[in-house]
């Protein structure tokens, strides 16, 4: 970054720490300390943990500890040395600390879970407790460094190729990190290895390589949106043909899905859906019918496209069902309504047995044995082999997936830019103004409520043949209250927030088995957490962003500024 | 092809009716709160709704726009509430002036405000009502809602059609912020610009919708001299560009500077309407103001002095 023009510099940092000479050798040492524990063996018992008992031969986890502690060097280097250019953007030291707090409790928590796991602090060796050392001497020395002051990191610029290339990096990183992380089975070192991810992500966000990396994908979102779907469409071929993760990947693009869907609604409409899960469960149940199952209720089997359709249709239909006269009311009562909707569907599905309705659903036992999808020649149930990596029976529905996830963001992206969702969000902010601008209220919020539904209803179709079974326990309250918090907990009205926390919280279930009980009451509490301390949610928009730190006048100049790079761009 | 190139007064033709309220009445259960007021609005006109607090300015204002349905009389205006027409159409129009096309005969509008909207009536709100989250630019964006036509399937596609409506409606929302002196902050949440700005980017979002006639309801209440003067230089602007503009002020001095025309309502009914130096000399509406106190129903903020009246 040293071609770059010189710019103001930011304001100056306000209580700067005595500056100790001693600081920076000493960090420097704890990076020694770090790795050269880690190369030493941090447990006697070889048998948990993937193995971190010898010397000389580091396990997985350890491997994580010695990159965190180059990252540690990289920033120190960035302090002090051949890397300066880079610290004169970059808030190295804030970055150090958070690295260095990360990486202490990490090592901190290894030392208990090998004394947890092999009964007794006394199976912890040595080289666990110098990488401890270690990780305590860098948060030290991090307090002591100084604060710097810093350039605006929104006028750095690099050759677009390399920016290209960071894109490319920061991908591949995420798409084996993701592969490392799922291969994990036990529960401990799952959990170390959020802490290491969450240690990391934390340093890039204090550094400001994440602030940079934002505006390197507002001026390459071409590429960035590619990338993304590179790294996506590449992830079953690091699965090994294992199913087990490639199963968890597909619920969470179809929760994904939906969640973008149910953003259409709450986030760009402001409509407060509670019953939202029913249009999943309408566009399954359409499936279901008309699948080739020996207890679907339809004698009519159209192919599947047509199904797609048709489900998609009939989710729509009954979004304007229930959005023509509901609409009327808004705010809490609209949420009550809703809420009453869903209920509704469910148990209507419940009794549409033969008995208490007509045969449709086979009430509480559902329509079990959908038999595999089947779209011209190809069957999604078959395993293949693609240049010598096997791709299992849920990678097949992971890349049809992968396509409807592509046109739902598609949908919400470009109705997002556009007079409909300008109309969208006016509602949302001032109905009475924005009827007096002359936008269509009514037709507005009915609109979000039939798009909205009907990407809900295209995803539960092919809900419905992975499943291959639906029955109405599977829509119950609990998973539309599920997809709402994936809307809030990642950032109302964004995509990659939404997509995000679908990940989040379908994922964290899924792999920490013990923590299913209690999964409840801990996203509740991650809840009352994310609208104490970051109420715009994980991925803020920019407009959100503004709109919960209504104070940052910088950040509304540099929002102004992107917007005339882009425009003299084009 | 800014709305500002159009000559001060040579084109202005005063004289065709473009609004013509008649008889508009207003009942809220036992409470008339207008009753029987005529109102003429004419092409390049400014004409001032004065009188105390609680004597129906605004409710007046509610029925002219559609957002109350008039328990009686008859609001007509020159044009119909058309439907949008096509991107190309939108083109060439953006390139011309704010509206001046030769006005339509008088019809009747129905109570309802994007009807009114489209007719090409706007209005802004006493208490400001912006898209708060949103951005200056994008506010004025809303205003062109409703003469611009791409549905759900058009944006989502993406044809040519789309992209000119899109890029036609951002370049006239710009132009509309550069209008009335906000060119500088297009991106600014609404809700973090200082008051003054607030109420000229509704001023901007009213006139995205191209109207005839724009209402402007207190447009300097909370106003420092400055910034009063420089919303009368605004609307005389605004009336320059050939629209024409009815304002409800408290401030005296204002409206008998900026109005052709000034109508005084004193508890729902018109107490005379005639030329400023008329309405101001007349006893009664010093009597209306300065009078026995009674009036202060329910807006606080009136402190019309007794030398402003004279």
């Amino acid at each position: 970054m040293s071609d770059v023009k010189t710019s103001p510099a930011a304001e100056p940092q306000t209580a700067q720490p005595p500056v100790r000479p001693i600081a920076w050798p000493a960090g420097v040492a704890g990076v020694v300390l770090v790795i050269a524990g880690s190369f030493l063996s941090w447990s006697y018992d070889g048998s948990i943990l993937n193995d971190l008992s010898i010397d000389f031969y580091p396990g997985g986890l350890q491997i994580l500890a010695i990159i965190a502690a180059v990252l540690a060097l990289v920033l120190l280097l960035a302090e002090r040395g051949p890397l300066t250019a880079m610290g004169t953007w970059l808030d190295a030291t804030l970055g150090l600390r958070a690295l260095g707090a990360g990486l202490t409790l990490y090592m901190a928590l290894i030392v208990v879970a090998i004394s947890v796991e092999s009964d007794g602090l006394i199976n912890v060796n040595p080289g666990a407790y110098v990488s401890l050392a270690g990780a305590a001497l860098i948060l030290a020395c991090a307090w002591m460094l100084p604060l710097r002051q810093l350039r605006d990191l929104s006028k750095a610029r690099l050759p677009a190729w390399s920016e290209i290339l960071a894109i490319a990096v920061m991908m591949a990183a995420v798409l084996f990190g993701a592969a490392y992380a799922l291969g994990l089975t036990d529960a401990w070192s799952f959990i170390l290895c959020l802490l290491f991810f969450a240690t990391v992500i934390v340093a890039l966000v204090r550094t400001g390589v994440i602030t940079w990396f934002g505006h390197v994908g507002q001026r390459h979102k071409k590429v960035l949106t590619l990338a993304a779907f590179v790294v996506a469409f590449f992830f079953p071929f690091t699965q090994g043909g294992s199913d087990a993760n490639m199963s968890i990947a597909t619920q969470v693009l179809i929760f994904a899905a939906t969640a973008i869907g149910l953003n259409i609604v709450v986030g760009l409409a402001g409509l407060l859906d509670l019953g939202y899960i029913a249009f999943l469960g309408s566009g399954a149940y359409v499936a279901a019918m008309l699948s080739e199952s020996a207890f679907a209720t339809i004698d009519w089997h159209p192919p599947f496209p047509v199904v797609v359709l048709i489900g998609a249709c009939v989710a729509a239909t009954l979004g304007l069902i229930i959005g023509s006269p509901t609409l009327r009311v808004s705010g809490d009562y609209l949420a009550i309504v809703t809420l009453g909707f869903g209920e509704i569907f469910r148990l209507a599905m419940f009794n549409l047995d033969g008995i208490n309705g007509p045969l449709l659903t086979n009430g509480p036992n559902g329509i079990p044995g959908i038999p595999e999808l089947q779209i011209g020649g190809f069957n999604f149930g078959d395993e293949h082999t693609v240049a010598g990596l096997e791709l299992g029976r849920f990678s097949n529905y992971y890349f049809l997936l992968l396509i409807l996830i592509a046109f739902v963001i598609l949908v919400f992206a470009r109705l997002n830019e556009s007079r409909i969702g300008r109309g969208w969000v006016a509602i949302r902010e001032d109905e009475k103004a924005a009827e007096a601008m002359g936008v269509n209220v009514f037709g507005l919020k009915v609109l979000a409520f039939a798009i909205g539904a009907f990407l809900a209803g295209l995803a539960g179709t092919i809900k419905a043949h992975q499943d291959a079974a639906v029955s109405p326990d599977q829509y119950i309250f609990l998973e539309s209250a599920f997809l709402l918090a994936a809307v809030v907990l990642g950032g109302m009205g964004t995509i990659a927030g939404v997509l995000l926390g679908a990940t989040i919280l379908k994922l964290l279930p899924e792999k920490l088995r013990f923590f299913s009980e209690y999964r409840l009451m801990l996203f509740g509490l991650l809840l009352v957490l994310m609208m104490r301390f970051r109420p715009e949610g994980l991925v803020a928009s920019r407009r959100r962003q503004l709109e919960f730190h209504e104070e940052d006048e910088e950040l509304a100049v540099a929002v102004e500024e992107e917007r005339l790079i882009v425009e003299e761009a084009k | 092809m800014t709305v500002t190139d159009r000559p001060a007064t040579d084109t202005r033709q005063v004289g065709q009716p473009v609004l013509e309220a008649s008889g508009v009445t207003m009942r809220f259960g036992g409470l008339l709160a207008v009753n029987d007021v005529d109102l003429t609005v004419r092409e390049g006109e400014i004409v001032g709704l004065i009188g105390p607090n609680g004597a129906g300015k605004t409710t007046f204002f509610n029925c002219l726009t559609g957002l109350y349905k008039p328990t009686g009389g008859v609001v007509r205006f020159a044009g119909t509430p058309r439907k949008p027409e096509s991107a190309k159409r939108q083109v060439s129009e953006a390139e011309d002036a704010v509206a001046v096309q030769p006005l339509e005969a008088l019809t009747p509008l129905p109570p309802k405000p994007r009807a009114v909207v489209r007719a090409g009536m706007a209005r802004t709100f006493q208490n400001i009502r912006l898209f708060a989250n949103m951005t200056a630019l994008e506010n004025v964006m809303v205003g062109r809602y409703c003469r611009t036509s791409s549905g759900a399937l058009t944006s989502i596609l993406r044809g040519p059609k789309f992209r000119k409506e899109e890029a036609a409606t951002r370049e006239r929302a710009q132009e509309l912020l550069d209008f009335v002196g906000l060119g500088r902050s297009t991106e600014h949440l609404a809700r973090n610009m200082p008051y003054g700005d607030q109420r000229r980017l509704e001023i901007a979002r009213a006139l995205a919708t191209d109207p005839k006639l724009i209402l402007l309801d207190e447009p300097t209440a909370g106003m420092n001299p400055l910034e009063t003067k420089q919303a009368s230089d605004l609307i005389f602007k605004i009336r320059d560009s050939g629209l024409s503009v009815v304002v409800i002020e408290h401030d005296m001095r204002f409206i008998f500077n900026l109005c052709d025309r000034v109508l005084c309502l004193v508890r729902g009914e018109a107490l005379i309407e005639g030329t400023p130096a008329e309405v101001q000399s007349d006893p009664r509406v010093i009597e209306a103001y300065i009078g026995t106190g009674e009036d202060d129903e329910d807006e606080p903020q009136d402190t019309v002095t007794e030398e402003e009246t004279r």
